[in-house]
């Protein structure tokens, strides 16, 4: 019997400045690979399956098991973390394309800096006043807790931003994405980061801020960790007309 | 005035706390990582962090805390810091609280605690069960505030390759490659601290992050910084098996009542629901009545190797058993371990609400690491500190559950102002070094990429790699026998003749992975060496080193530190006495209460 195949395909591109271009790769099946285990094998023998000889496979990946948020890249056309892909769930050829919405670093690698800036932008934390003792944090319903840790397990992916129509760019000034509008959401809940909520609603109220979602939903669907982004979206938008109408009214 | 500077390397919790701590006390911080900080490898801690506050009202206290630290530990660890850091844990708990974590909650709205192992108090906050994540993401989210306020700047994206030491001796910055221009370049500091994480990639797959190879650690070794109690390696008894990587199953799960069982009948081939009760052999509580599934690690590991190879009752013959949730509500496996759950689920395809998951033991973490002094997290070279899971001072021979995220936060806490303390004592700032010194230490570093770039082979990295990781798991791990390590220390020098002659198969200078690799490789094989040498020397058992042909403790020759050293390109050991004046030793057991 023929041994069992993974057929890869993988678009490329050497640097930032350079043209795309694919290659494809047949791997030894085994049981329970993922598309990180295809890219290890490319890595130990990077020949192409026209028996060209090339260069390994450039990519992010850490855990490995979908918490730290690094090995996003697209499979097969969908925004999604490697790690968790798993061949045997996937048709072949399989295609890896870098994402299409952030500056290609190498191959697969992306730059994905514009998110962190986001974060920064919209005051995404707590302001304590310094680690010394102070005694301790704020009691909190546990429905408060239950609602808000979902959104605490954002891992900044970025595959919200990668599938959102409105995204087109990553300057300042360019739609930020559900992520960052989901972080204002868990900080304005918190007790102590309701204080500052104004601070983070305006910074929303900007260009690129949380009027800049038209509603298409694929955030949603896209989230590998199932986190409501189009209801935090709706509750910051909420929050954003209410403190827009009192700045009016008290102009 | 001079205004001294501080370089942290690593950005996970005990790198991001020491940043904190210092960009409070005014001194301007560069923050070096390979990754994203927000993705380091501390995320993937699971279950939760210990903290004696005693709010199940069980009568628990820091000295309970800091008796089963040094217990669990099997009296390997210097005492006068662990009692520290069990004191400072409740004060860590609240300064976490207060930045926001998402810490489950009471329904009076206090924080909830649950049981981890070697312990028989709830001592233990956590977030679901994704704590490491959520406490990563407070001290990020800190740091992040700090950043945008000018007082810290990080670099992310680069790798550390090695310090720059003057002529007496004294670090004054490092050597950096930027991952993507494979620029080497020299930073200037007048003292450095190391958080660099754990050593995962030595044994090949572990539970830990591709980031986690143990590199700087070695680097710095090979530059005159002591390492300490490398043999003491953690492998943690559940985690799901994988070709690239050993995933977790946490500590949580039996925390929360989880269950580990085989069946009794060797080859039973029914599927686990339908094994009646009476069939199963929930070995752990058969053994330790009174832990049960909640024994140390090294315990509950050795337990489950002697249950697969020596009674031969491995699932259907093979390398697992079950860690069985099926009968907790579904409800509160949702409210508290979901984070876990989702990952067996998401890996294997099966819902492990209503089937046991299969588990094996897997290599988690290293006790072992830098040496530092028992005051402030001075490593022997001047001006290099460190904290967290690359050193070594609070763990002893083998770390209790939930103490890791306690450890990498309070040393990083003392190690930042101790570093701040020193650069600003230091007589001779690292600015008025002559430029030479940064120069001759970037020309070294470019020679040794140079050289992997350009030299002709036929060997490759991913196979010396693979090599390597199959050589300590299968010698270096729960089982050590003498004329096995010697096997695979003869095969480690094999490998790094082999490394001489690998073939890069990238050449390219952007962005190139494979010489980043290339470089790692080469460390890990050192420090690989440096493992292998001191659990081949300690003849006896203790926590997680276990020499069946030296069962027992053996206080009287080997209650001592082992601390290697790196003189003319060899690895030397010595040995220090342990600092054991707050608890006397006693026997380790966990069949009976302690």
């Amino acid at each position: 019997m023929r041994e069992k195949q993974v057929i890869v395909k993988v678009k490329r591109q050497v640097s930032p400045q350079g043209s795309p271009y694919w290659e494809e790769f047949v791997l030894k099946w085994r049981p329970a690979m993922n598309v990180i285990i295809c890219l290890r094998d490319i890595a130990e023998n990077p020949v192409t399956r026209d028996g060209k000889k090339t260069m390994p496979v450039s990519y992010d990946s850490n855990c490995l098991e979908e918490v730290c948020g690094s090995c996003a890249m697209l499979v097969n056309g969908k925004a999604r973390m490697a790690c968790s892909a798993l061949v045997d769930k996937l048709e072949q050829p399989i295609r890896l394309e870098p994402m299409s919405k952030f500056p290609v670093v190498r191959d697969l690698a992306v730059d994905r800096q514009f998110m962190f800036e986001s974060l920064k932008r919209v005051k995404a934390w707590i302001p304590i006043d310094g680690t010394y003792d102070l005694g301790e944090g704020p009691r909190m319903a546990p429905e408060t807790q239950e609602k808000a840790y979902p959104l605490s397990r954002c891992i900044s992916c970025g595959n919200c931003l990668e599938v959102c129509p409105q995204v087109t760019g990553t300057e300042r000034g360019d739609f930020v994405g559900a992520a960052i509008i989901s972080q204002v959401r868990l900080f304005n809940m918190h007790p102590t980061g309701a204080m500052h909520a104004s601070e983070r609603i305006n910074a929303l109220m900007e260009p690129g801020g949380v009027q800049g979602c038209a509603n298409a939903q694929n955030c949603v669907q896209a989230c590998p960790k199932d986190i409501p982004l189009t209801e935090s979206i709706a509750e910051v938008n909420r929050e954003a007309w209410k403190q827009a109408l009192l700045g009016w009214l008290i102009g | 005035m001079r205004q001294p500077k501080i370089i942290v390397v690593g950005g996970g919790l005990a790198g991001l706390m020491a940043t904190i701590r210092v960009a409070e006390s005014g001194v301007p911080v560069d923050l070096f990582s390979i990754v994203p900080v927000k993705r380091s490898h501390s995320v993937c801690a699971q279950g939760g962090i210990n903290a004696a506050k005693n709010q199940k009202g069980e009568g628990d206290t820091t000295a309970k805390h800091f008796d089963d630290t040094i217990y669990g530990g099997d009296f390997l660890a210097n005492q006068p810091l662990v009692k520290r850091m069990c004191e400072a844990a409740p004060g860590i708990i609240d300064l976490l609280d207060r930045m926001g974590v998402m810490f489950n909650r009471t329904p009076e709205g206090l924080l909830d605690y649950r049981r981890f192992g070697g312990t028989l108090y709830h001592r233990t906050a956590f977030a679901g069960a994704t704590t490491g994540q959520q406490l990563l993401y407070a001290l990020d989210e800190q740091v992040r505030r700090h950043e945008s306020e000018g007082k810290v700047r990080k670099y992310e994206g680069f790798t550390f390759l090695s310090a720059v030491l003057d002529d007496g001796g004294v670090c004054r910055g490092i050597c950096a490659m930027d991952l993507r221009t494979m620029e080497v370049r020299t930073f200037a500091a007048d003292a450095v601290i190391f958080c660099t994480g754990g050593i995962g990639a030595i044994f090949g797959r572990s539970t830990n992050s591709v980031v986690c190879t143990g590199s700087a650690q070695s680097a710095l070794f090979q530059q005159g910084v002591d390492y300490a109690n490398g043999e003491f390696i953690q492998v943690h008894p559940t985690a799901i098996p994988g070709e690239d990587k050993l995933r977790l199953m946490s500590e949580s799960a039996r925390g929360e009542g989880g269950r580990v069982w085989v069946p009794k009948k060797a080859g039973d081939t029914r599927p686990a629901k339908s094994i009646p009760e009476n069939d199963r052999f929930y070995f752990l509580e058969e053994w330790y009545p009174k832990y049960g599934n909640l024994v140390p690690r090294d315990i509950a590991t050795r337990a489950i190797h002697r249950i697969v190879y020596q009674e031969r009752l491995g699932l259907s013959g093979q390398a697992a058993v079950y860690l069985d949730v099926t009968h907790i509500p579904r409800e509160t496996l949702d409210r508290k371990l979901e984070g876990i759950l989702e990952i067996y689920e998401k890996f294997l395809g099966v819902d492990p609400r209503e089937e046991p998951m299969k588990v094996f033991p897997a290599m988690h973490y290293t006790m072992g690491g830098m040496w530092v002094n028992a005051e402030d997290q001075a490593t022997s070279v001047h001006g290099i500190y460190a904290a967290g899971e690359c050193e070594y001072q609070y763990h002893g021979a083998n770390r209790l559950g939930a103490n890791s995220l306690v450890s990498c936060i309070f040393g990083g806490g003392v190690a930042g102002p101790a570093a701040a303390k020193y650069a600003k004592n230091l007589e001779k700032g690292a600015n008025a070094v002559e430029s030479s010194v940064f120069d001759r230490e970037r020309q070294r570093q470019e020679a040794l990429n140079q050289a992997l770039i350009s030299q002709d082979g036929n060997e490759n990295i991913m196979a010396i790699w693979r090599e390597l990781g199959e050589t300590m798991t299968e010698h270096v791990t729960v089982t050590r026998i003498n004329k096995n390590l010697e096997t695979a220390y003869s095969k480690l020098l094999e490998l790094d003749q082999r490394f001489r002659k690998v073939n890069l198969s990238d050449r390219s200078k952007w962005s190139n992975q494979t010489l980043n690799f290339a470089r790692e490789l080469g460390n890990m094989l050192v420090l690989a060496r440096v493992i292998t040498i001191g659990a081949q020397a300690r003849n006896e058992s203790r926590g997680a080193h276990y020499k069946p042909d030296f069962p027992e403790r053996d206080d009287a020759n080997w209650l001592k530190t082992t601390r290697a050293k790196w003189i003319n390109g060899e690895i030397q050991l010595n040995y220090e006495p342990v600092n054991i004046s707050q608890i006397t030793p006693r026997p380790r057991r966990y069949d009976a209460a302690k």
